[in-house]
């Protein structure tokens, strides 16, 4: 009998501080950011998708080796160049070489996984994250980024 | 005899105006309460402090198409949402909130309320068994065994105070509790010790009677999907919703009639409807409160509860009651 | 398919829990033979989300298999991630710096407590209790906003490398660090107030859902299941790796076997991660985060490798057999859940459905980690 009532009586008690605890939280300010009003600024290393990196000329740094194609676990990089010959002073000389530039770099974000191994396997620093997330789309052919028209885009 | 009618209809008008409107503003209340205790703010878009939203939800409901899942029984399907609105109507025309105000007064007032308060276990069972859902079916077995179970010591408690105040109409009960705070019922007077107990013993029966948490098994969402109303859609959904914010403020009235002295105010001063809605508000609050604190209890938890725990208390309260009547 | 269903007590029906069940956390489906409320059968059918890591495993390099361990177990994400890069450091023969080895242990620990504060708002939300969960993901966020900081990510981290880290901490994170643990011990003591005290909460699990300690022993069931069945078995203990001899922490151990001793053993791991982490702060030692030398390209030589790592939801193996190429011959994973979710077809029988419910949120599925 006694523990029938103790029972009842240890059951209310900690009803009521449960009941505590939620009142308490009723007065505390709201935590959370109304999101489309408000945005959080990402962190410096936010990895967004992938991005291109200008040199001082404005024009890519990607010397189109295709380190970063190679290393994309899902394969969603691909990117074309061309050779274009140009004329450089050595020794007072003039010289005929030829450079890789890069005509397309195409990112199909459908299936990048945002592991980061093209950023990493890149030795000239020319690929970087974004920090982007406002990614949302109904359609699939939003998320083929054309990389070097993004590029353009930002520096005009 | 054209007066006669005229009230009436003015009356039912009203019952369900304020029904409806409740509902649909208790719903924003939950909504924003819910966020205040779990610290965000709850719908905030639609119209300041997101007024507009139950607008907005009733639009979208009531625009919605009407599913009859397949193999359903059509015509429960359909009578079971209108069950579970209508007697929550009814049960308004009796409720005094105030001394002029109230629709009708009856005698039998508690008796009428408790007759279509049992109707909702009925909307629930048919729209279990018409929807041909096997969650449906399993939410309202549970559901009318549930309410079954707690309208006994419900009614046992109501036994009590109605050998107290020695009527079964509502105006009276609260007639006989005006004058400030010491005269409430559930004050413990010399013939009654254990009123806060009773009073305790009625709000977690009004929890129960009402399905809402930590008592909702009909619609355990974690495990029945969303109980009896898993097929409904649409404004099914939408009446079967309304119904139970009614159900919740027939309650909440309820328990101020019975317990904390109606439209009476706790000094004993300046009686009148604003108390009556004052104490069915903070009521409904603590519904919404607790709602938003506890786990859901099981079936056989709920059962033992009830037969085990409330069912003997109110027994014994009201036998104590009954012999101290006697004495004083 | 026309007429009312017929229940006769002689007679059961079918439920279809899932694969879209509010309780299943996933698209986990489970046939279940009921009798009324009763559970006379059930079966678990596995296999909505499969997608084949451990073949990706095969046919990719290995450091292209790197961010899909952190696809299995999207809670507790670092732990995996910390299995894969230890077996391939013993395979391939790599030094770790100490430096990388401490922040490992601090941030897989942090990641831990963040999937347990997850599983334990969820399993309330099982029970029918929905604040804990908002309360729960509110401190998880400051977890993940630490870990986002350092990793970049927010769930599907691929922070460690070969060998190393991807980045080294800087003051910032230690210092926030620093000021999460006092709050989250906070925050632990107001879980129980609201939660475990609660009589509604204990009704529901004590002597609920009992998984003894043969049946761990038979399905290989491992993590908080085991210990809460009194199996004192834990990875970081039993089979030390990485720096987790030099940490003084508890292993919590509850012999009762029922939801509410697993549920307890959860809440104690998280104050013992505290202490790790508080501790792992205060030795961790200056210096670089990867090996001077490294193998540019990783070929393990040709043999077998297993490594397990105590994850948030038990001992989690993963085993490479390499032929000396840079692929690996055979990349096979034992997730810890796999065999967790076993038990419940025996464990459940003749148990209530919202008792089996609650049980199955006490052993703390993640549905893509069971498929692969």
């Amino acid at each position: 009998m006694g523990a029938y009532f103790s029972e009842i009586f240890y059951g209310l008690k900690s009803l009521a501080i449960g009941l505590g605890v939620t009142f308490k939280e009723f007065f505390k300010p709201v935590v959370t950011v109304p999101y489309p009003y408000k945005t959080i600024k990402m962190t410096e290393r936010y990895r967004g998708h992938i991005e291109l990196i200008e040199n001082e000329e404005g024009e890519p740094k990607c010397v189109s080796c295709g380190m970063c194609q190679r290393a994309c676990p899902s394969g969603c990089i691909s990117l074309a160049s061309k050779s274009v010959e140009y004329e450089v002073e050595v020794k007072g000389e003039m010289k005929t070489k030829k450079k890789k530039v890069l005509t397309k770099y195409d990112l199909n974000f459908t299936t990048c996984s945002l592991c980061g191994q093209c950023v990493e396997s890149c030795n000239f620093g020319a690929v970087t994250f974004s920090k982007d997330y406002n990614l949302a789309s109904s359609r699939k052919e939003d998320f083929h980024f054309d990389l070097l028209k993004r590029l353009k885009e930002r520096n005009s | 005899m054209s007066l006669t009618i005229l009230n009436a209809v003015i009356a039912v008008v009203a019952a369900i105006a304020f029904a409806a409107i409740n509902a649909a503003y208790l719903v924003w209340a939950e909504r924003r309460g819910a966020g205040r205790i779990q610290r965000r703010p709850g719908p905030n878009v639609n119209g300041p402090f997101g007024l507009l939203q139950p607008p907005c939800d009733g639009i979208k409901l009531m625009a919605k198409q009407l599913m009859i899942p397949g193999g359903a029984d059509k015509a429960l399907f359909m009578v079971a949402p209108v069950l579970a609105m209508a007697p929550a109507i009814m049960s308004f025309v009796t409720i005094p909130f105030s001394d002029t105000i109230v629709a009708h007064s009856m005698n039998i007032g508690v008796l009428m309320i408790f007759a279509f308060a049992s109707m909702g276990a009925m909307a629930i069972l048919l729209a279990g068994w018409g929807s041909r859902s096997k969650y449906a079916v399993m939410a309202s077995v549970r559901a009318v065994s549930q309410n079954i179970s707690y309208e006994i010591p419900m009614l046992i408690t109501v036994i009590t105070i109605v050998m107290m105040t020695g009527t079964m109409n509502l105006a009276e009960m609260v007639a006989s509790q005006t004058g400030g705070i010491w005269h409430w019922n559930i004050v413990p007077s010399l013939s009654s010790p254990l009123m806060p107990v009773s009073f305790l013993l009625f709000f977690i029966c009004a929890l129960a009677e009402t399905n809402r948490a930590p008592f909702d098994l009909g619609e355990a969402e974690s495990e029945l999907v969303a109980g009896f109303h898993t097929e409904y859609g649409s404004m099914g959904f939408g009446l079967f919703f309304m119904g139970e914010y009614a159900n919740i403020v027939i309650g909440a009235s309820l328990i101020t009639i019975l317990f904390l002295g109606g439209w009476g105010c706790p000094l004993g001063l300046y009686p009148g409807v604003w108390w009556f809605l004052l104490k069915i508000y903070l009521l409904i609050f603590s519904f919404i409160w607790i709602r938003w604190t506890f786990p859901r209890t099981t079936i056989y938890g709920l059962l033992n509860l009830s037969w085990k725990i409330l069912i003997p208390i109110s027994l014994f309260n009201l036998l104590l009651t009954a012999g101290l009547l006697k004495v004083f | 398919m026309s007429g009312p269903i017929h229940i006769r007590p002689d007679e059961t029906f079918t439920l279809n829990v899932g694969p879209q069940h509010p309780a299943t956390h996933g698209v986990l489906r489970v046939k279940m033979e009921m009798d009324g409320e009763y559970i006379v059968k059930a079966e678990t059918v596995l296999g909505y989300i499969h997608r084949m890591h451990e073949l990706m495993g095969e046919n990719r390099t290995y450091p292209q298999v790197l961010p899909n361990l952190s696809r299995l177990d999207y809670l507790g994400a670092l732990g995996y991630t910390h299995g894969h890069v230890l077996v391939i450091e013993r395979a391939a023969g790599i030094e770790v710096p100490e430096r990388a080895e401490y922040i490992r242990a601090i941030t897989v620990e942090l990641n831990r407590i963040a999937s347990h504060l997850f599983w334990f708002g969820a399993f309330v939300m099982d029970l029918g209790g929905f604040t804990p969960l908002m309360y729960a993901i509110q401190d998880r966020e400051h977890i993940l906003d630490l870990l986002e900081a350092v990793t970049g990510s927010r769930l599907t981290y691929c922070y460690y490398r070969f060998g190393g880290l991807y980045n080294d901490v800087d003051d910032d994170f230690i210092a926030a660090t620093k000021a999460v643990i006092p709050m989250l011990r906070k925050s632990l003591k107001k879980y129980d107030a609201l939660v475990t005290g609660n009589i509604i909460f204990m009704k529901r699990l004590e002597g609920i859902g009992p998984i003894s300690a043969e049946m761990c022993r038979k399905y290989g069931a491992t993590g908080p299941v085991a210990r809460g069945a009194g199996i004192d078995f834990d990875v970081r203990k039993n089979e030390p790796y990485s720096v987790y001899p030099e940490f003084d922490f508890d292993v919590p151990v509850y012999h009762e076997c029922d939801s509410l001793a697993r549920y307890k053993v959860r809440m104690d791991e998280m104050e013992q991660s505290l202490r790790i982490i508080e501790q792992g702060i205060e030795k961790l030692p200056d210096g670089p985060i990867m090996p001077k030398k490294k193998p540019k390209l990783i070929k393990p030589p040709k043999g077998d490798y297993y490594q397990a790592v105590e994850t948030a939801r038990g001992s989690f193996g993963i085993r490479i057999v390499s032929d000396g190429t840079k692929n690996a011959y055979r990349f096979k994973l034992r997730s810890p859940t796999y065999s967790n979710m076993s038990l419940f077809d025996e464990a459940c029988e003749g148990m209530m459905i919202m008792d089996a419910l609650a049980m199955m949120g006490s052993l703390d599925l993640v549905i893509p980690e069971i498929d692969r």
